[in-house]
């Protein structure tokens, strides 16, 4: 394995003052490496810096010190249609108002690879469609992304990301809107496309024991520091978590997977009983 | 139906009507001529010293081609404004760019510019720089971190709009009236005919805009993702924002300078084509020029007629379809997005 993504002490702040953090950097000295083939995850607090993170990866942001690499290149090299070829983002949110339909939406995910074409290929659209199938969102093609669901729209992105056919697929908050059986299909899905296509993903999430089930490797951000990197086994320490997260946590293994399972250690319930 | 057998179909169909209402314009007006004289002087059988000849070609004809020209321009203009804001109601009259572009005419025809070719791109220079003026104005007031907020905007552009109407009414007090003679016939909106060079001029710099906007049309598009979502797809979001914002304001200066500030087109026409065609700005921006041209001329051939041998400002009728369109699109598109 080599390293896809490389990060080498990057630091980076906002320069609005009210969304800074330690000491007016969003993110000090940040080094790590994502490797070809892995699903990799960056966890932490709100605020600990994985937004900036990934930011950063898609340079929406350019770092203040530091530098990101991908595939041993700086980003800052990429012409943005390159870097889009390479990683595709799954948002949080939709975007809202969105006039499109869910098969517009999916085709926009083929424009950093005719950025020149006024109308999308034949190609495209047969990429696009396949996208579709493999998301189960071909039968809502024709519908407009805002009469959908949550779970629907969380996989028309997820399409549309896939239609990008990427390297890097990032995942920001993958199941924040979910429920429980679409967050588990969500977790089947990454490791579908991390399985099947080898697709390297990028999981952000603060949902720890999502992370700690499909990731390979995790990294745990504090105050915009890396504060471990390694196996969910290894991160997922109860001593670790309640020093970043402040909070006493208890930590099982599921008996299933093997992997850790991360709860909160109620002290305010407990207490008032 | 792919995205261009579409555009093809929407544009053939458009380009026919905009034929029959072409010839409806030429056949009809004050001046009470039979269709074979028209039609005698179209085929150019006419003498060059006829009635019918100089009403037809020297009145009739360039008035059509101005009409054509400045509602295409508008329209797509409205487009532009829309897809940028992600607000169906933007629009160059309601964001008070074509405010901006009037204080810069009047302005020019204090220093005496008046309507040969090198005058008029002159004065369409000056409508240029009030309208990047305006837009910038108005864009600075309602930018927020993030985006723009939609609410700020319209008001933005009341403003801005207001402060340049004062502006050119100040300049109409201070100067001798009768050097500005047809100004408050012009600040309505109106037709007058245009000489063959300077609607050269008219059409370069419409096209030119035009084109400006249907490159960046599928850019545009990506635009609705958001714009941290669209450089994440390879957009460059600044230089797509910058030009389509220019080349917006190059369309409405370029009509303001030759046919005066008329309102509403770019909210009707756009409107209209959305409901038959969606949203997609690379079906939009094509098929707004030729709509755009069909809704004015349709308006002047109208404006001519109503009350001739009197006729209208074209401003006052595109005011009439456009308010209550506007309110339509205020109380039922906005209820959602907010």
């Amino acid at each position: 394995m080599s390293a896809l993504v490389e990060f080498a002490s990057v630091a980076f702040a906002y320069p609005q003052p009210e969304r800074a953090r330690d000491g007016g950097f969003a993110l000090a000295d940040v080094s790590f490496a994502i490797e070809a083939g892995e699903v990799f995850g960056v966890i932490g607090p709100n605020s600990a810096g994985k937004t900036t993170l990934l930011r950063l990866l898609t340079r929406v942001v350019a770092p203040a010190r530091g530098e990101v690499r991908l595939e041993g290149r700086p980003l800052a090299r990429l012409a943005h249609a390159e870097l889009a070829r390479r990683v595709a983002v799954v948002p949080q949110d939709a975007p809202r108002p969105f006039p499109f339909s869910v098969e517009q939406l999916v085709l926009m995910g083929r424009y950093p690879h005719g950025p020149g074409r006024f109308f999308e290929s034949d190609d495209d659209r047969a990429l696009a469609r396949a996208a579709m199938a493999a998301t189960g969102t071909l039968e809502l093609a024709a519908l407009p992304l805002e009469q959908l669901s949550g779970g629907e729209r969380q996989r028309a992105m997820l399409a549309r990301a896939l239609a990008q056919a990427p390297m890097l697929l990032v995942l920001d908050e993958p199941t924040s809107h979910l429920d429980l059986r679409y967050q588990a299909e969500t977790a089947a899905l990454i490791q579908r496309v991390n399985a099947e296509r080898g697709m390297t993903v990028l999981l952000v999430s603060h949902d720890l024991n999502l992370a700690a089930e499909v990731c390979d490797r995790v990294l745990l951000l504090s105050r915009g520091r890396v504060a471990c990197v390694g196996t969910p086994a290894e991160v997922l320490r109860r001593e670790m978590l309640e020093d970043v997260f402040g909070c006493a946590v208890s930590v099982d293994v599921n008996p299933v997977s093997g992997r850790p399972v991360v709860q909160v250690a109620w002290p305010s319930v407990r207490a008032g009983r | 139906m792919s995205a261009r057998r579409r555009l093809v179909l929407a544009l053939v169909t458009l380009g026919a009507a905009l034929a029959v209402v072409a010839a409806i314009s030429l056949f009809v007006g004050s001046a009470a001529l039979s269709p074979g004289a028209v039609a005698r002087a179209l085929a150019g059988r006419a003498g060059g010293e006829s009635v019918e000849s100089i009403v037809t070609l020297q009145i009739r004809l360039p008035r059509v081609a101005a009409a054509m020209l400045a509602g295409g321009a508008l329209a797509v203009a409205g487009v532009a404004f829309q897809g940028l804001t992600r607000n169906p109601l933007a629009e160059p009259a309601v964001l008070g760019v074509s405010s901006g572009a009037a204080f810069g005419v009047v302005l020019a025809q204090i220093f005496g510019l008046g309507l040969s070719v090198l005058e008029a791109l002159g004065v369409a220079s000056f409508a240029f720089a009030g309208a990047l003026l305006a837009a910038a104005a108005v864009y600075l007031i309602a930018v927020i971190p993030g985006g723009l907020s939609i609410q700020t905007l319209l008001l933005a552009g009341v403003i801005v709009g207001i402060f340049f109407t004062s502006a050119i009414t100040v300049l109409i007090s201070i100067v001798d009236f009768n050097r500005l003679g047809g100004v408050v016939h012009w600040l309505l909106g109106n037709l007058a005919p245009i000489p063959a060079g300077s609607l050269a001029v008219f059409a370069g710099l419409a096209l030119l805009g035009f084109w400006l906007i249907l490159r960046h049309a599928r850019e545009l598009n990506l635009l609705a993702l958001g714009e941290e979502a669209a450089v994440q797809l390879g957009v460059d979001a600044e230089r797509l924002k910058r030009r389509v914002f220019i080349a917006a304001s190059l369309l409405t200066g370029t009509v303001v300078a030759f046919t005066g500030p008329i309102g509403f087109v770019g909210l009707v026409v756009p409107h209209l084509l959305r409901g038959v065609l969606g949203q997609d700005n690379r079906l939009l921006v094509p098929t707004a020029l030729v709509g755009g041209g069909i809704f004015l001329l349709a308006a002047d051939t109208l404006a001519r007629n109503l009350i001739s041998p009197a006729e209208l400002s074209v401003g006052v009728i595109t005011s009439f379809c456009g308010a209550p369109v506007f309110i339509y699109l205020l109380r039922t598109r906005y209820r959602v997005a907010l």
